[in-house]
Order: C-alpha cells, then structure tokens, then sequence
C-alpha cells in the first residue's frame, strides 16, 4: 500500500473512533466545546505522532533484539507516560503559548488508549518507520476530525430544549456517534 | 471494613462501571458484536482487575503520592502482560477475536480509577472483592449489550439460534460498528428513564425532573484521572466546559 493510500485510509475508512472504537472516552467527555474539542485534537495529534516513533524505535531497537517483545505492553505505556509529561515540561519551557492551549489535555492523554492503541497496530502490521509514522500521523489527524465534528453537532443539540430529558447527555451523544459511523463506513472500499 | 459480600453486590448493581459510572467505553462499544465476546473480554478485564486491585491495595503504603498513578499503571501493565500470554498460549480463538483490546486493558479507565478510588485507601481483601464486584459487573454489562445487539445482529444469543431464519430477517447494522453505539446509548436512556422515575417518585407529584444529562456528561465523575489532576477542579473542564 502507498503511504497516500495509507494516509487516506487511516483517516478515513479504519478512523480511530468510528471504526476502531478507540479513544472513546474523550471522545464523549472532552466535546462539549468546539474550541477544547481542537484543542484535544492538537494535542493527541503531537503526542501521537511522537509516541508512534518512539515506540517503534523501542521495539525493533530494543524489545526485538533482546528477546523482550512480550513486555511491549509494558514498555509502550511506559514510554507513553514519559513522553507525555516530557512534553508537558519541554512545552512549559520552551513554548508557553502553545502550553497554554494544550498542556491542560497532556495529562488526560496518558489514559487514552488510542495512542497505545496506534503503537499495537504499528507492531502488529509490523510497519517500517516511515509507514508508522504516517499511520499514527493519519489516525491522529482521523481522530482530531471525530472529536471536532462531534463537538460542533453536539454545541447545537445541547440547544434543543425539547429533547426528551432521558436522552440528554450521553443517550444522544452515543446516538450520534453512532450515526457519524454509518457515515463513515461510506468510506470504506475507498482505499485498496 | 465492610461486608464482602456488600462490596461485591455494590459493583454488580449500585455502582454499575458501565451504567453507572460510565467507565471503559472502548471497549464496551468494541468487542460486544456478541455475547460471548462480551463474557470473554469481560473476564479477562475481572481477572485483572482482582489482581491489580489486591496488588496495588498492598503497596498502598509504599507508593509515594506524588508517583502513584505511574506506579499503578505499570502493576496494571504487569497483570495484563501475564494475563495476555495465557490467553495466547491455551485460548488462541479467544486472542484472535479481542485481538488488539487485551493489551488495551491496560488503559480500561475502570481499572485505573478503582485503583485510584477504592485500592488506595482500602485493605487487600476488601479490594479484591471490589475488582470481583466491579469485574462481574462489567462483564454483567457486557453480556447485556452483546446479546441484544447479536439478537438483532444475527437472531441468536451465544450462538444459539433465536429466531428462525424465515422469520426474522436480521439486521446487520447491529453487528457492525455503528450498532455498538446506538445499542449502548439507548441502554443509557433506560437507565436514565429509570433514574429520572425515581427522582420524581421521591417529589411531590406532577413535578418536573431536574434531571440534567449534559452536566453530568461534562463533570469529572467519569474521568479515572479526576482525583490526581493537579488542580483542585479538572482543569479541562473548568477551562472548556464549565457551566
């Protein structure tokens, strides 16, 4: 497969929420905002891509060579968790705008399983690192669309007042989520 | 401590993980295109939930505070890995049908916020029956999605023939992505149905339910990592979704 093809794919027709089911828990409580839902985005956008490559470097440089890759659970959500407070403090430092937005969602993204999630399908489908690269680049970027487009169809329904009040908050938002993925399984067949 | 038996009761119903406190959405909505994909991923998550939950309440006095979500995380970690290999050695069908979502038990929000909630501050057996309670009640949940979703799927509970063929057609959607999350959100309309009836129970007749969905989608109560962000409040919701 081409990386375009990979690209592509990995946004839309295997997206992350609505066909892989990763990442759901965010992705229900962190969009009631369009503008935190972006921010999340970003933020899973840079840590994804990140923790991708070091995972990969991990595995095939150090699990793989010593015999050790049935501890690669172990090791990515170590990795994971390191990273994500080593770009928490880098980020402080270095970029104070930038943290401003995004650092309040770092410590959220330890927990959400699809970065682990990204690096067990990059083992799995035992992906050079470029193809990592581009996978859990395009997974992330899948992810960042689900979580905005859901944020701007749920700031409108939360307006509806006559909604039954049984169906307010997660009913609806669950609903809705399921109706985005039929959406997407349009897409599917797009890519060979 | 408690009655046992109370705690383990407290998991299964009061204190559902799926209905109630609305923990481990991933998986819940992933693996339940049948009801024994729910039974299986259900026990695995038990059986880790029991060991984390015990390991983690007898280190409770080691873990300094400041690093404890780390630590948890790793005993979690450990407790998966060996979990994962023996699935992988004596039930190969069961490691190829939940696939990807063993490892990912790892980051099942259930576990962490047990671990976070209840071990930390209570004795060995008494969290372990916690991690009984709160495992079969996950499971319980589970079964309850993957069956109604494999009888409309396919016209059979644990592959078991329900309906007849020339009877019901069945309706695929069900099985396939979408239907995890439609079957799940209508479930979470009859459980607040039935919060909502006996709220009003409670009040004076003919009043109007205060009942309010969209706050409790936004709080903290279903986020495990509530009690350890560093600000008093979760800053993400503060900063986005106060209301």
């Amino acid at each position: 497969m081409n990386l375009l093809g990979l690209l592509i794919s990995s946004i839309f027709v295997n997206n992350i929420v609505f066909m892989r089911f990763l990442g759901c828990c965010p992705f229900l409580g962190v969009s009631g905002k369009l503008e935190t839902a972006k921010g999340m985005g970003l933020a899973v956008v840079f840590v994804i891509t990140f923790s991708s490559v070091m995972t990969w470097l991990a595995y095939n440089f150090l699990l793989a060579p010593l015999g050790l890759d049935y501890l690669y659970t172990l090791a990515f959500i170590l990795i994971i968790a390191a990273l994500v407070q080593f770009v928490e403090i880098v980020m402080k430092k270095m970029m104070p705008a930038l943290y401003k937005s995004l650092g309040i969602f770092l410590p959220l993204i330890t927990t959400n399983c699809a970065v682990l999630g990204v690096a067990v399908i990059n083992m799995n489908e035992k992906y050079d690192l470029l193809t990592a690269v581009v996978n859990a680049f395009g997974t992330a970027v899948g992810y960042m669309l689900a979580i905005v487009m859901m944020a701007g169809i749920r700031e409108k329904i939360e307006l509806n007042a006559s909604m039954p009040r049984c169906m307010r908050g997660l009913p609806i938002a669950l609903i809705t989520a399921g109706l985005m993925s039929i959406a997407f399984m349009g897409f599917s067949g797009l890519v060979k | 401590m408690g009655n046992p038996l109370k705690t383990i009761v407290n998991g299964l119903l009061a204190e559902n993980p799926i209905f109630v406190l609305v923990l481990g959405m991933c998986p819940t909505i992933a693996v339940t295109s049948s009801a024994m994909n729910g039974l299986s991923m259900g026990l695995a998550a038990t059986a880790v939930l029991i060991g984390s939950n015990a390991a983690i309440s007898a280190l409770r006095r080691v873990i300094p505070d400041e690093i404890r979500i780390p630590s948890f995380i790793v005993v979690i970690a450990g407790f998966v890995t060996v979990l994962q290999l023996i699935i992988a050695a004596y039930f190969p069908t069961l490691d190829k049908a939940l696939g990807i979502f063993i490892p990912l038990i790892v980051v099942n929000c259930i576990i962490l916020a047990r671990a976070e909630a209840f071990a930390s501050k209570n004795g060995v057996f008494a969290s372990a029956c916690d991690g009984l309670g709160m495992g079969l009640g996950f499971t319980l949940a589970l079964i309850l999605i993957g069956a109604i979703r494999e009888l409309i799927g396919a016209g059979a509970v644990f592959g078991v023939q329900v309906f007849a063929p020339d009877f019901y057609q069945p309706a695929l959607l069900a099985i396939l992505a979408p239907g995890g999350f439609i079957t799940l959100g209508v479930l979470m309309a009859v459980m607040h149905q039935l919060k909502i009836r006996k709220e009003l129970k409670s009040r004076a007749p003919l009043a109007e339910s205060t009942y309010d969905g969209w706050a409790e989608l936004g709080s903290c109560s279903g986020c495990a990592l509530a009690g350890a962000c560093r600000k008093t409040e979760c800053a993400v919701k503060k900063d986005g979704e106060g209301k």
